[in-house]
């Protein structure tokens, strides 16, 4: 049975399913959103987490990330 | 400068200027917003011939993770990505976003803007001395917007900053600069490099810019809002270039009156 766990992604409040063998990572939240881990940065609960440690930083119902990219701007 | 002997073409390869130990060749820095669409973006950068763009950090837009992003049109490894903290009024703002945007792009040279209220968006100096004291702390190499006040610009030299760039009018006002004599006092009392981060409007206001002793000059909206940006690029290329030239070379002393270029002798009666 996967757990759900319910975040606050760039200000909106959203469900995600964790693994069925256990509790969400940033990476496999990442790869859930569909989005290119060498392009975005991510803040939890306004900490940074550095892209060497996605894949053993869990989430837990109530964080709130941060994913952010370059974009064009002066 | 001496290079009497140097042809021009070699002095002009020569003329490099280096930030936080990067050397560049190109004194154009520009900005990579407000432009009709991405590969207008790339096109205008190409032309401009500049060698570091600047580039905000915003949320990822989740409901489309595959659109196409800046790093596609505007190559990071070609380009110096100047991460800035356009939109921050708090220096916490801009604390967090340049942490987010050294993890993003894994690299620590940043422009710090930390900006009053509109419809000025003046430098807020005080958030600005509180940011990059905390940024300067944590490692960045700290290029900083500022206003054109002597005072302040010393004192974010001697906190570390890596560039002093105050305004020479408003962002994205157009207005070129309104402050020259300010511009020039400051830049006496700076070692390090020293450029003009908005107000140009058109080639000429960035050619004044370069005269005046700037290492450089950065810019966004001079192009991006130039009936054709791409042309606009290009001019801003060779003013920045003719301006540096022409800082190098020496203008002639201004005298109030005339003094004639032919010889007033031999003249036919």
């Amino acid at each position: 049975m996967p757990s759900t766990v319910t975040l606050t992604l760039n200000g909106e409040s959203r469900a995600f399913h964790g693994p069925a063998d256990g509790p969400l990572s940033v990476q496999g939240l990442l790869v859930q959103l569909e989005l290119d881990t060498r392009k975005v940065a991510v803040e939890r609960n306004e900490e940074i987490v550095p892209r060497s440690r996605y894949a053993e930083t869990w989430l837990s119902s109530g964080d709130s990330l941060e994913i952010v990219h370059f974009i064009g701007g002066g | 400068m001496d290079g009497q002997t140097a042809g021009e073409d070699t002095q002009v390869t020569e003329d490099t200027w280096t930030v936080a130990g990067r050397t560049f060749r190109s004194r154009l820095i520009v900005g990579t917003g407000r432009y009709k669409d991405l590969e207008e973006t790339g096109a205008a950068i190409e032309a401009s011939g500049a060698e570091i763009v600047t580039v905000a950090v915003r949320r990822v837009n989740l409901s489309d993770p595959k659109a196409p992003m800046l790093q596609d049109y505007v190559d990071p490894k070609k380009y110096t990505y100047l991460p800035n903290t356009a939109g921050c009024f708090t220096a916490r703002e801009a604390v967090r976003t340049l942490r987010l945007a050294r993890e993003a792009g894994d690299w620590n040279l940043v422009k710090l803007e930390v900006l009053g209220p509109a419809p000025l968006l003046y430098p807020d100096m005080q958030g600005t001395f509180e940011a990059a004291a905390e940024l300067i702390k944590d490692g960045f190499e700290v290029m900083v917007y500022c206003a054109d006040d002597p005072l302040a610009a010393k004192r974010l030299e001697d906190m570390g900053c890596v560039a002093i760039m105050p305004l020479g009018a408003p962002i994205g006002s157009g207005l070129g600069l309104q402050n020259p004599a300010m511009l020039s006092m400051i830049k006496e009392n700076i070692t390090v490099p020293f450029l003009v981060d908005a107000g140009v409007g058109t080639a000429s206001d960035a050619a004044i810019a370069m005269e005046l002793g700037c290492d450089a000059v950065l810019l966004n909206s001079a192009i991006a809002h130039a009936k054709n940006p791409i042309l606009m690029a290009k001019a801003m290329k060779h003013a920045v270039e003719a301006g540096r030239l022409a800082h190098l070379a020496g203008r002639m002393p201004r005298r109030m009156g005339a003094d004639p270029s032919s010889p007033l002798s031999g003249l036919i009666r």
